[in-house]
């Protein structure tokens, strides 16, 4: 569809689409937003790798593809390593990888894929120093196999395999805190992003791009069927997770931290803001919401340290 | 057609690999080291830092990813290869699949080695045969120099019919044996093997192709049908490359089963791999005393020459397959294997497995000659004493 030039300069999102209608995510979906989001900004030079996850499906069944790109999909533990290879193709096959005129190799995971049966490849991908974006889609569980939890999910949260219960069998582990992992590796740029924040999800993108060596964005992505949140609150949930400072946003840049909160002097908001739009943390004690405020704590004061003495 | 002059080189297996890996102009390699292949590697990267091959090279961090990041060059249009053994090739077993299912003429060079525990490093087939129902081609090599011809070939083989193939050696007894090889001139193996043309590739952004998407079990069967056939119809691709190798290099592999003085045998051996040349040997001894034996060899497992098979086993009253690999809770692989593809034929030999050589035990010419012996008495006799021997063992 032609968009007027009016119109356009008035967007504050590339116009372009590279994500068809018509997918099969479900309503309310933050991923299917989010690789939407990572084509408008990369545009038809942009190959996307997808492992068994979600997006799996949302891409569509043979012979249909959502993706007006070139697409892979792979195995759920290797990622990192196919990307890798597809990078290494197109430098022997004398392509421009990354920059603005060059070719984006973009990984697109879940949190499964990601912190847990992918960190491997994940971890080899980024100490080698692939010219290439991995995306980590988080929706905090394996929503695609029916929501069990991952290395992503969050403290007192209700999944298939944390069910509560009579003996309180809630997710009792804290969210692993895989962009740290990333970050260890030294690697050029890593970032968190959320699907509530479009333009500031897309700034990192573009500067993903630019900056040569491998770059890792965690995309907060919720998930209504597997938080058991209303449809419509999607973005309102995502929202909540960066003021609440459960999810903040921020940049490393060469070595660099910098926080990117929308309202950088407001204090966060309780976690109950977050929680109370959910229906995967409705067996949390009040304990419960206390020991996962006072890691939200800990994690937001820790992060606020690091840009302070590496800002 | 420049004048074929070749170029003798004395180099152990993985060196004849590493070799054809530059001749073949790989583009990506992406490998993990694992003993007995890491020299394969070595002499790459080798290659590489001196200026005499233009490869990139994924030094990856494991097996999985090995094989994941060689799909993932393939898929984009490049000439890929990578190399394993044992343990390593046992961790990429999911990512085989992955390779023949998205149809990439990926070429591997598997040195057989026996899985653990207990540990070994040595000589086994075991590794490559339980990859048997992945989709892969398999080529056995006898020696270092079917190791270079293999890895040529295969690569010309694969890109044709869209299949990955397994190049497998023995380990140490070819990957770190030095042998002389015959190399062939750089401008006659580029007229022999031009670059990869690719069907589809990830590069093509005007026209974006889906690669392994979700198949519903209206569409997957097909899929499943196609790689088979692609197996069926590699058969005369394996054949004609094998023929214009031998006519352009002298070396022929148009019969995916060699023959060795099989014409007038009354019994043949029928086995894989380097364990072969022992065979042929003693075959050669056999024969000077009277023994009417010959040797089947056969290079390519998968897919199977079931033809070749029954041409050979009509004419014959007996066959010794010797496996150097073991299917527990049943037999030796290919004997299996030999005995499904005669079933639905005329031809039916006295068979004997015997179980020779696991975990590198050594197979001597006197091991032939007294499995020859065994086999001519039960012919003689016309029944077998038992049908699967495990030919080494202590009692």
């Amino acid at each position: 569809m032609e968009i007027p030039e009016s119109v356009k300069k008035r967007l504050t999102l590339p116009a372009e689409e590279y994500f068809y209608a018509g997918h099969t995510a479900c309503q309310g979906c933050g991923a299917s937003l989010g690789l939407r989001y990572v084509l408008k900004a990369y545009g038809r030079k942009t190959i996307v790798t997808i492992p068994a996850c979600c997006s799996t499906i949302i891409a569509g069944a043979w012979p249909y593809s959502t993706l007006d790109v070139p697409l892979f999909h792979t195995a759920f533990a290797t990622t990192g390593a196919v990307i890798s290879g597809i990078e290494a193709a197109l430098k022997a096959m004398g392509y421009k990888v990354k920059g603005e005129d060059g070719v984006m190799v973009v990984g697109w995971a879940g949190d499964g894929g990601t912190a847990d049966i992918g960190l491997q490849a994940l971890s080899g991908f980024l100490e080698r120093g692939h010219d290439a974006v991995y995306i980590m889609y988080d929706n905090e569980a394996y929503m695609n196999t029916g929501i069990q939890r991952s290395g992503s999910t969050p403290y007192g949260a209700w999944t298939t395999n944390t069910p509560g219960g009579k003996r309180h069998f809630l997710e009792k582990r804290h969210k692993k805190k895989v962009i740290d992992i990333v970050i260890a590796h030294e690697i050029p740029y890593a970032a968190t992003a959320s699907v509530a924040y479009p333009e500031d999800f897309i700034r990192k993108l573009k500067k993903a791009r630019n900056i040569p060596g491998p770059s890792f964005i965690q995309l907060f992505a919720p998930c209504p069927t597997g938080w058991r949140s209303p449809t419509d609150k999607s973005i309102e949930i995502a929202r909540l997770a960066v003021q609440t400072a459960y999810f903040p946003l921020f940049e490393y840049e060469n070595g660099k931290y910098k926080i990117n909160m929308p309202n950088p002097k407001k204090e966060p908001k309780p976690i109950e803001e977050f929680l109370k739009l959910q229906g995967r943390f409705k067996y949390m004690t009040k304990e419960d919401v206390q020991i996962l405020q006072e890691w939200v704590n800990r994690q937001w004061e820790k992060l606020k340290k690091l840009a302070e003495v590496f800002g | 057609m420049a004048e074929y002059k070749p170029i003798r080189k004395v180099v152990s297996g993985n060196y004849a690999a590493a070799y054809a890996v530059k001749h073949a102009r790989v583009q990506v390699v992406a490998a993990y080291p694992i003993t007995p292949q890491t020299s394969i590697i070595e002499k790459i990267a080798e290659f590489i830092a001196n200026g005499e091959a233009d490869i990139q090279y994924v030094p990856v961090e494991s097996e999985h990813s090995a094989m994941a990041a060689t799909i993932g060059a393939s898929a984009t249009g490049a000439r890929a290869f990578t190399a394993t053994a044992s343990q390593g090739l046992a961790l990429m077993h999911e990512m085989l699949h992955w390779a023949s299912g998205a149809r990439l003429p990926i070429v591997m060079v598997e040195v057989n080695r026996a899985l653990a525990p207990p540990w070994s490093v040595w000589d086994d087939q075991t590794d490559s045969l339980a990859q048997r129902d992945t989709g892969w081609m398999q080529f056995y090599a006898e020696n270092n120099q079917e190791v270079y011809d293999g890895v040529l070939m295969a690569f010309k083989i694969a890109e044709q019919v869209n299949v990955p193939i397994m190049v497998i050696e023995s380990a140490f007894i070819l990957s770190h044996t030095y042998d002389v090889v015959e190399m062939i001139p750089q401008e006659l193996v580029d007229e022999f093997l031009p670059p990869r043309k690719p069907l589809y590739t990830l590069t093509d952004f005007d026209n974006p192709k889906a690669i392994g998407a979700l198949a519903t079990p209206d569409d997957y069967y097909e899929f499943r049908y196609k790689l088979a056939k692609a197996h069926e119809e590699a058969k005369k691709i394996i054949k004609d490359v094998g023929k214009e190798f031998g006519e352009r290099f002298g070396r022929d592999y148009s019969d995916m089963i060699e023959k060795y003085r099989t014409d007038d045998a009354d019994f043949i051996f029928l086995g894989m791999g380097s364990l072969m040349g022992t065979v042929k040997e003693a075959v050669d001894r056999l024969r000077d005393e009277g023994y009417k034996v010959g040797a089947a060899k056969v290079r390519w497992f998968r897919p199977f020459p079931k033809e070749e098979l029954y041409e050979l086993a009509k004419k014959v009253d007996g066959i010794a397959v010797v496996d150097r690999n073991f299917s527990f809770g049943q037999e030796g692989i290919l004997f299996t294997e030999a005995k499904g593809a005669l079933y639905n034929t005329s031809a039916r030999p006295l068979m004997k497995n015997y179980i020779v050589g696991l975990g590198g035990r050594d197979f001597t010419l006197n091991d032939v000659r007294k499995i020859a012996e065994d086999m001519k008495g039960l012919i003689e006799r016309g029944e077998l004493d038992e049908e699967v021997e495990w030919y080494h063992l202590k009692r």
